[in-house]
């Protein structure tokens, strides 16, 4: 009698067992963006394996990805105006709007709750609650001259106080959002910053908004410390007396880092790395490298940096040493390397490598590749570690 | 991808192509080129050319745009805009070939 008890409650607690799905976290997940099949992989770095795909979700040429503070969602940002919410632990959409024509990128708020988009077309900001997606805020850019239309929104990064901080491409503004009190936001305009900013960043504390400037060499800063004293230029004149190269795509601010008391980003239109003091905020070098940087990403101890490169040089990738700004390596992942992506504490390097189909996982202190994935066009990497990370 | 070299000038060679059929480009250099237009024009004009940081080259967008100017926008790039000139990476022949693609309105993927 004990006996075929004590089976039956072993058979209901296999059942269990069964019923439910084997408990995990998600701290060590990503997401790999195939731009051409309108997909997501999901990603874990522990092994470096491929979880699951999911599909459906539009046009994710120049998509992005922002992470909920519990990491266990990813909220994909796509060319076409599509703002997907995508669950890493059942590898399901959770839910997915189309909020705009046209959009370029996202953040989330300091407190997780609110999801904003910068759109292209119709030009603006966009404000979601990050639970439902329901839209709580609409913020229009600057009218053009051309009619109906509106200028683009281009770098839009959360900002410490529940704020929002974004720039305006053909307008030449940087606007701060700020949705303290709530979903209404009190909103600031800073005109006359520059022409045509294209990407910005925003330093790890929080302080310094950064916008890169297509239009003219140099960046718009804005110390969000104190607002109050305006807009300055950074870098004014980096490219002056030297011919501006074509750009074959578009640099992007994002991966930047202040490593060694120094900040290291693209040039536009010349085959450069800048260096400034990220104090003074001077320029102290510009570092020769292979062709037009795209992303200039710091290994998380900052000791070295990551450089991939447009068209036509984007088969290569060069490292630079922080410290003395000479190219440690000058290596050859494949054709088409569009992005790369360290884990949180840096033992792990992924890179895209669209025309090869691949995703590559390089030891960043041995400078080898340890990995090799199968991938379909592969454009953005996103670790959910970026969930707590403030600008990301 | 291939890299052409490209001595003579280009307005020259410009003024040349209405003048002397250029051959087109053959089927792998083609396969190349759609690539490219794909995911390197894609990358400002979107995977579906509907636009981005570029303009839309969508068939309906190019409609009443001459051939003519729409080679001259990608062999020299537009200045005061982000659209770079293509002649340092493209032959007349390939530009020629996707002007037209884009012109019959690129196919979906």
């Amino acid at each position: 009698m004990i006996r075929s008890l004590l089976s039956i409650a072993t058979a209901a607690i296999l059942l269990a067992g069964c019923a439910q799905p084997t408990l995990r976290g998600t701290g060590d997940l990503g997401v790999v963006v195939e731009r051409a099949s309108g997909s997501l992989q999901i990603i874990e770095s522990d092994g470096r394996s491929l979880l699951a795909r999911v599909e459906g979700l539009g046009d994710l040429s120049h998509a992005s990805v922002v992470f909920s503070r519990d990491q266990r969602y990813a909220y994909v940002f796509g060319r076409d105006g599509g703002l997907s919410k995508v669950d890493l632990l059942t590898a399901r959409i959770d839910r997915r709007i189309l909020q705009g024509g046209n959009s370029i990128g996202g953040a989330i708020s300091q407190d997780g709750k609110l999801i904003a988009v910068s759109n292209y077309e119709p030009g603006g900001v966009k404000v979601f609650d990050a639970r439902t997606l329901e839209q709580l805020a609409d913020i229009p850019a600057t009218p053009l001259p051309d009619a109906g239309k509106r200028s683009r929104v281009v770098g839009l990064v959360d900002a410490p106080g529940q704020r929002f901080v974004f720039s305006l491409f053909d307008t030449g503004e940087i606007w701060t959002a700020d949705f303290s009190n709530g979903p209404t936001p009190r909103i600031e305009r800073f005109t006359g910053i520059g022409q045509q900013p294209y990407d910005a960043l925003i330093t790890p504390d929080g302080r310094y908004y950064m916008a890169g400037l297509f239009g003219e060499d140099g960046m718009a800063q804005l110390d969000l410390w104190h607002p109050e004293h305006g807009v300055k230029r950074v870098l004014g004149h980096y490219g002056r007396g030297e011919a501006r190269l074509p750009v074959y795509k578009m640099p992007h601010l994002e991966g930047w880092a202040v490593a060694d008391q120094q900040a290291f980003v693209p040039a536009v239109g010349h085959h450069q790395v800048l260096v400034m003091n990220a104090t003074t905020w001077q320029q102290v070098d510009a570092i020769a490298v292979a062709g037009q940087p795209v992303f200039v990403t710091a290994r998380p101890d900052g000791r070295q940096l990551w450089v991939n490169f447009a068209y036509p040089d984007n088969d290569r990738v060069q490292v630079i040493d922080t410290q003395t700004h000479a190219i440690v390596a000058d290596l050859r992942p494949g054709p088409a390397v569009l992005h790369m992506e360290f884990t949180a504490r840096g033992d792990q390097l992924w890179l895209s490598v669209r025309d090869g189909g691949e995703v590559q996982v390089w030891d960043p202190y041995r400078l080898e590749r340890i990995g090799t994935l199968p991938s379909l066009s592969p454009s953005g990497i996103f670790f959910s570690s970026r969930a707590h990370k403030p600008g990301y | 991808m291939e890299r052409h070299s490209f001595t003579p000038s280009i307005t020259a060679l410009l003024l040349l192509i209405p003048a002397c059929a250029l051959a087109a480009p053959d089927p792998p250099r083609q396969a190349q080129l759609q690539h490219l237009l794909d995911q390197d024009c894609g990358a400002c004009h979107g995977l579906r050319m509907t636009g981005g940081l570029g303009p839309p080259l969508t068939r309906e967008a190019l409609a009443g745009k001459s051939r003519d100017s729409l080679i001259a926008t990608v062999t020299l790039g537009r200045p005061g805009s982000a659209m770079p000139g293509w002649a340092p990476l493209l032959g007349p022949d390939d530009i020629r070939w996707l002007v037209d693609r884009l012109l019959q309105g690129k196919p979906a993927r």
